[in-house]
């Protein structure tokens, strides 16, 4: 199933798909662009992979990794699908990252890979955006590259595990105005999702409602204020997001 | 909004948290009650934000991997499974490492707190708690990998959060660790390379912070490593004083959590 929380007319509202928008939980049919899309679930922990395709490792100019580059993500970085995220005038090269989040279902500590997927309640799109103008080298990536506010893009949908047949196996695109960028398969995840929830259930405790941003592939290009950003991978839809300028909000 | 009145702190077994008078909370306190994490918002620990640290750092901020010292604040994430509270037992993962105890004093955010300026930065700050900022001694800060600083238990908070009202001067605090009764580190608040009201103003320029959200000053400079066994006692000036034990991990398994 898919299920999606919207705010429409003074209320959040679990929401699904619908052949003529969304259909509320209290069936209301509304079109997509009436309601305000919020992250399909209030989220945990968040982690981020860093490299976790082999050809965007290359592309980055990164070689063979002793573990998981991981790193963590705050809540307040979240933002649902049509929303604005803000490009500072000041900077030469901000990119999306378009990444299969993963949803932890059940409590993971000490979880061993073959029972990994036990623990995997579902599947949203993520759009992980970066600022490589701000990137330092101290506990890299440093947050104001990667924690910035609307920096997490979540949705438009969680999407059940039993629901995704093969999720080794999901096409990723990015389009940038209508222009595909970014194109991947889940298949080239250098570290998969079992043995990322072994890994960090090996030092830490997962719970309900952790998110897994899985990395991203090759194909990262600047945006600029106003570039419609879509997000696409199979069998979770399509998350869209408008990049603005700073004047948009409020800034010289 | 995070608002309390006087000393808020999380009794172990209480289902909501009280908001106590100084007599009082000694009282509880002396009692010897344990308590939860007076705070649930998210935790941002700040680095090298202690000039001691920038010095040791010295010329190698210059070389690779660093090639230039830090400029914006450098922050990091304690995420939920570290939150603990005063009297907590955190398991230590290798005790030829140890884990170092970090003592923070914690910026409680009261209200969202998005593009504030230093010199508005107060009226947003709820109140100061003290975060036993846990983690495994690493060297490298260029990239260090999470299981240093988010293992369960790592980020132990209180025993109470205090009123903005009764730390006049955030930015001069005395701040004490003692493991096993005895003094083995002492610094100060004053050493930091951002005040309180700027460091609030530089991070919530590129990101919001929200009610009960935390964010640390830093940890000092040359924090002590703890081991199984140890009992840790962090302390700064105007806060009650909070207290760790650390064990070993077989002493962990099969204990009631």
């Amino acid at each position: 199933m898919m299920r999606g929380r919207v705010a429409y007319a003074g209320a959040i509202h679990e929401a699904y798909p619908d052949p003529h928008g969304v259909r509320l939980a209290d069936g209301r049919v509304r079109r997509e662009d009436e309601v305000v899309w919020l992250a399909p679930i209030e989220v945990g922990t968040i982690f981020a992979l860093g490299l976790n395709y082999a050809e965007h490792a290359k592309e980055l100019q990164f070689s063979k990794q002793e573990e998981p580059l991981v790193f963590l993500k705050g809540p307040g970085t979240v933002l649902g699908h049509r929303g604005v995220t803000r490009r500072p005038a000041d900077v030469t090269f901000m990119h999306y990252e378009c990444e299969l989040a993963v949803v932890i279902g059940q409590t993971a500590c000490n979880v061993k890979r073959d029972s990994a997927m036990r623990h995997v309640a579902g599947y949203m799109i993520a759009n992980d955006y970066a600022i490589r103008d701000y990137l330092e080298n101290y506990y890299r990536p440093n947050l104001r590259v990667k924690n910035r506010d609307g920096g997490t893009v979540l949705g438009p949908w969680f999407v059940d595990a039993a629901n995704i047949e093969d999720v080794t196996q999901l096409e990723l695109r990015t389009f940038v105005n209508g222009t595909r960028q970014q194109h991947g398969n889940t298949r080239d995840l250098v570290t998969d999702i079992p043995a990322l929830i072994e890994y960090l259930s090996g030092f830490m405790t997962l719970a309900p409602g952790d998110v897994i941003l899985t990395g991203t592939p090759e194909g990262i290009v600047n945006v600029n204020a106003g570039d419609e950003v879509i997000c696409e991978i199979d069998g979770l839809g399509r998350l869209a997001n408008t990049i603005a300028s700073d004047a948009d909000f409020g800034r010289a | 909004m995070f608002a309390l009145a006087d000393h808020l702190l999380h009794p172990e077994g209480e289902a909501l948290p009280r908001d106590v008078d100084a007599r009082a909370l000694a009282a509880l306190l002396d009692s010897g009650i344990a308590c939860r994490a007076p705070v649930s918002g998210a935790v941002y620990g700040t680095l090298l934000n202690d000039r001691a640290a920038l010095e040791a750092l010295g010329e190698a901020m210059h070389a690779a991997p660093y090639k230039a010292p830090p400029n914006a604040p450098i922050l990091y994430l304690k995420p939920r499974n570290t939150l603990a509270g005063h009297r907590a037992r955190v398991v230590v993962p290798d005790n030829a490492l140890g884990v170092e105890v970090g003592a923070s004093l914690g910026i409680v955010i009261g209200r969202h707190a998005a593009r504030i300026s230093a010199n508005r930065a107060a009226e947003y700050i709820a109140g100061y708690t003290l975060v036993g900022d846990l983690s495994v001694p690493h060297a490298s800060v260029y990239r260090p990998s999470v299981r240093f600083r988010a293992r369960d238990g790592f980020c132990v908070v209180g025993p109470a959060v205090v009123a903005a009202r009764h730390i006049a001067t955030p930015d001069h605090l005395g701040i004490k660790v003692l493991v096993n009764g005895k003094e083995i580190f002492t610094a100060s608040t004053a050493s930091t390379v951002r005040t309180v009201t700027q460091l609030l103003a530089d991070v919530t320029d590129f990101m919001t912070l929200s009610a009960g959200d935390v964010l640390t000053l830093g940890v000092p400079h040359g924090s002590p490593v703890a081991h199984a066994g140890d009992t840790a006692t962090l302390s700064i000036d105007g806060l009650p004083p909070l207290t760790v034990s650390f064990i070993d991990a077989q002493q962990h398994v099969g204990e009631p959590s």
